[in-house]
């Protein structure tokens, strides 16, 4: 098991004959994702070249679907286009098959785009929306496995810890850090540093929960809004699997946007310093150092019986 | 993206919503005979600078720091006032709690018309992103610090969220109308201004729009008597008038041409610059650097795909800073290669003949390739694992200079 993704669901790519989509895809199917096709509006017919194989590229989200039963959309659409991709995939996989998973990677959508297509996809029940400005999310497998996104693949094995942050290469930097104490992952999750998104931080832990597969969790979160905090309430409560943390922007000035365009510290709220302290009534055990993420999970490993 | 009170106002107008008469200027002779054009007996003459706090603000002579007057709006009852205000204003610095030490450079004025106020309100409009959803908050408690407000007396704060789908409906402008005690003429006047404020709100791609105070006339009118509004920078494609807007004396000059190269960098006040892919990251590089007894002197994210090229700009910005005593770049390879930052990195140091110490630490895709390139290098560059080392290696490297 896993969540969301299984190893082998097959994925198709929105903006697939696009440089970022295309460069992307090859990179999906070098890892053993199941690429099943693509979609760009006025390029259905016409096949892209992926690791040496021809895939199918459709003008619309719907006829793709039908044609290929896919589990999964990853979306590396510009920015004035992608809220509309979103919700073409979240309209399309609720008309065919009731259910699917959007990803989007794509950095830069205006907010107000993204406030429409969130409510868009959550009138859809079955729809589930990661991103956008994430580096997505992957399932790795015994060989190969289901990455969808832009992370390195490489870096990932198999295994039962399970990941969710608010940052790309932090993501990674977790990942390292698990394999740096012989633990693999059952799922990485980025969610993504805009202020309006899909997935959060409650949805992931309570996936994690319920997943046999997951035994422990990674959470990282960063300064801006106050999603950790609400988070960490809800562990406390809900989630039984030990949870390690960090928050990003310790030393960030107030009123300045430190790259993401959710992570600002507003009226003096958002510091990371309120969400370490959330973190910590919750039970979480702390890493004030990204390299130590790997010691304080095997503390916390150890403590439950679990090395 | 800020925009100044004076263009937040045009913009408002343009929009419908109740502004007073007021006219902008840059020079004590404009201010004059904004004055004697608005046939107002009371002028407010107020400095224009993106900070917050101008009220309550003092200026200083930018060269002598002499203390020149307190408050940066002020209230003038005749033309001799008018004068003596808007040449203690103009070409001063204002500082504000929201300025920090060094304050702003004040070269924009706004003399605008008095007005019959009954009663002070505060409204804002911004993204919640709780609630995904935008956000209408409204207190009786006008001209006050929000945050204030907010913290002693929260039962004073109404809210309205908006269904994107639906739009701002007439219930939830009486229902916010009526909990701030307006009725009749007034209600009626705050529900229109407020439908057309929502509507610039969405059109414009505002982040936040903030009216305090919005006042209640003696007319019962509502008029908005201050404007704070900021854009989403992200929808900056659909806006081409906002290059109009923008006053780039407001912003770091280092920082727009970060973001020119594609590079996101703000500037802090240590002297341990650090260079490293993802903002998250980036962050985490800066509390690392602290926690080992360090200060960074920057933000700087040099994105996904950087190239050698962005790596010699990212140094020599990072090198522009006379605090800067060392450097740290930390680089955890996905796309980006660690053989290419390794490549940038020993160009960039042969080309700016950099002088200061550099750790670098590589991770991810091709780091053994990258850390041989560096290895190979006659340079002094410090090789570091992870980042612990990194910081630690870097913060021992300035030390000894002490």
């Amino acid at each position: 098991m896993s969540i969301w993704i299984e190893e082998d669901a097959k994925v198709l790519v929105q903006g697939i004959t696009g440089k970022q989509g295309m460069f992307h895809a090859d990179k999906m199917v070098e890892y053993g994702t199941k690429i099943v096709g693509g979609c760009t509006p006025g390029k259905g017919g016409q096949t892209v070249e992926l690791q040496g194989k021809p895939f199918p590229v459709w003008h619309g989200m719907i006829e793709a679907i039908e044609a290929t039963d896919a589990d999964a959309t990853v979306i590396y659409v510009p920015p004035p286009f992608a809220a509309e991709a979103i919700m073409e995939a979240a309209d399309a996989f609720d008309t065919v098959k009731g259910e699917g998973v959007i990803v989007c990677i794509t950095e830069g959508i205006p907010t107000l785009d993204m406030v429409k297509a969130v409510a868009y996809v959550e009138n859809r029940p079955g729809v589930r929306l990661i991103g956008p400005n994430c580096p997505g999310i992957i399932t790795p497998g015994a060989t190969g496995g289901a990455k969808i996104g832009i992370m390195p693949g490489h870096i990932h094995a198999k295994g039962r810890i399970g990941i969710v942050s608010k940052s790309g290469t932090l993501t990674y930097e977790a990942v390292a850090q698990t394999m740096s104490i012989d633990e693999g992952q059952s799922t990485c999750i980025g969610i993504g540093g805009d202020p309006v998104n899909g997935t959060g931080f409650i949805d992931c832990l309570a996936a994690f929960q319920a997943d046999p597969q997951t035994e422990a969790i990674i959470m990282i979160g960063e300064i801006g809004g106050n999603a950790e905090q609400e988070a960490a309430a809800w562990a406390a409560d809900n989630v039984t699997k030990p949870i390690v943390g960090f928050v990003a922007g310790a030393t960030a000035p107030p009123g300045k946007r430190m790259g993401h365009a959710g992570a600002i510290i507003s009226g003096g709220k958002g510091t990371a310093e309120e969400k370490f302290e959330a973190f910590r009534a919750a039970g979480i055990a702390c890493a004030m150092d990204p390299s130590e993420l790997g010691k304080v999970l095997l503390e916390s490993l150890k403590a439950v019986g679990l090395r | 993206m800020n925009i100044h009170e004076y263009q937040g106002k045009s913009l408002l107008r343009a929009n419908n919503v109740a502004v007073l008469e007021g006219v902008h200027c840059t020079s004590v002779e404009q201010a004059l005979s904004a004055y004697d054009s608005l046939g107002s007996k009371v002028v407010a003459v107020k400095s224009q600078i993106h900070a917050g706090g101008r009220g309550k603000g003092t200026l200083y002579h930018p060269e002598t720091r002499e203390h020149v007057m307190d408050g940066g709006v002020k209230i003038a009852f005749s033309r001799d006032e008018v004068e003596s205000y808007a040449t203690n204003i103009l070409g001063n610095i204002l500082v504000t709690i929201q300025t920090g030490d060094e304050g702003k450079l004040v070269s924009n004025l706004y003399v605008e018309a008095g007005c019959d106020i009954a009663h002070e309100y505060y409204l804002a409009l911004l993204v919640d992103r709780d609630n995904k959803s935008v956000l209408i908050m409204a207190s009786t408690e006008g001209g006050m610090d929000i945050e204030d407000v907010a913290h002693n007396t929260p039962e004073l704060i109404h809210k309205v969220v908006v269904d994107s789908n639906a739009g701002l409906l007439g219930f939830q402008k009486r229902d916010l109308g009526m909990a701030l005690g307006l009725q009749g003429m007034a209600l009626r006047s705050f529900g229109k201004m407020l439908s057309n404020m929502y509507t610039m709100f969405i059109q414009e791609d505002c982040a936040m729009v903030e009216i305090n105070p919005l006042v209640r006339t003696g007319s019962d009118e509502i008029v908005a008597l201050d404007s704070k509004i900021s854009f989403d920078e992200n929808a900056e494609f659909r806006h081409k008038n906002w290059d109009d807007l923008r006053d780039l004396s407001e912003e770091e000059d280092v920082e727009i041409r970060a973001k020119e190269t594609g590079l996101s960098y703000v500037k802090l006040d240590g002297n341990i610059g650090c260079l490293v892919n993802g903002a998250g990251l980036a962050m985490a590089t800066m509390d690392v650097i602290k926690l080992y007894g360090g200060e960074p002197a920057n933000f700087l994210d040099v994105g996904g795909g950087a190239d050698e090229e962005q790596v010699k700009t990212a140094f020599s910005i990072i090198l522009e800073d006379p605090n800067v005593k060392g450097i740290l770049v930390n680089i955890f390879g996905g796309i980006m290669r660690c053989d290419i930052i390794a490549r940038g990195v020993i160009a960039a140091t042969e080309a700016l003949s950099l002088e200061v110490p550099l750790v670098v630490r590589l991770a991810g895709t091709n780091v053994d390739e990258g850390k041989a390139i560096l290895a190979a290098s006659t340079l002094n560059i410090h090789a570091a694992d992870d980042l612990a080392e990194g910081a630690q290696k870097i913060v021992a490297l300035i030390g000894g200079d002490e």
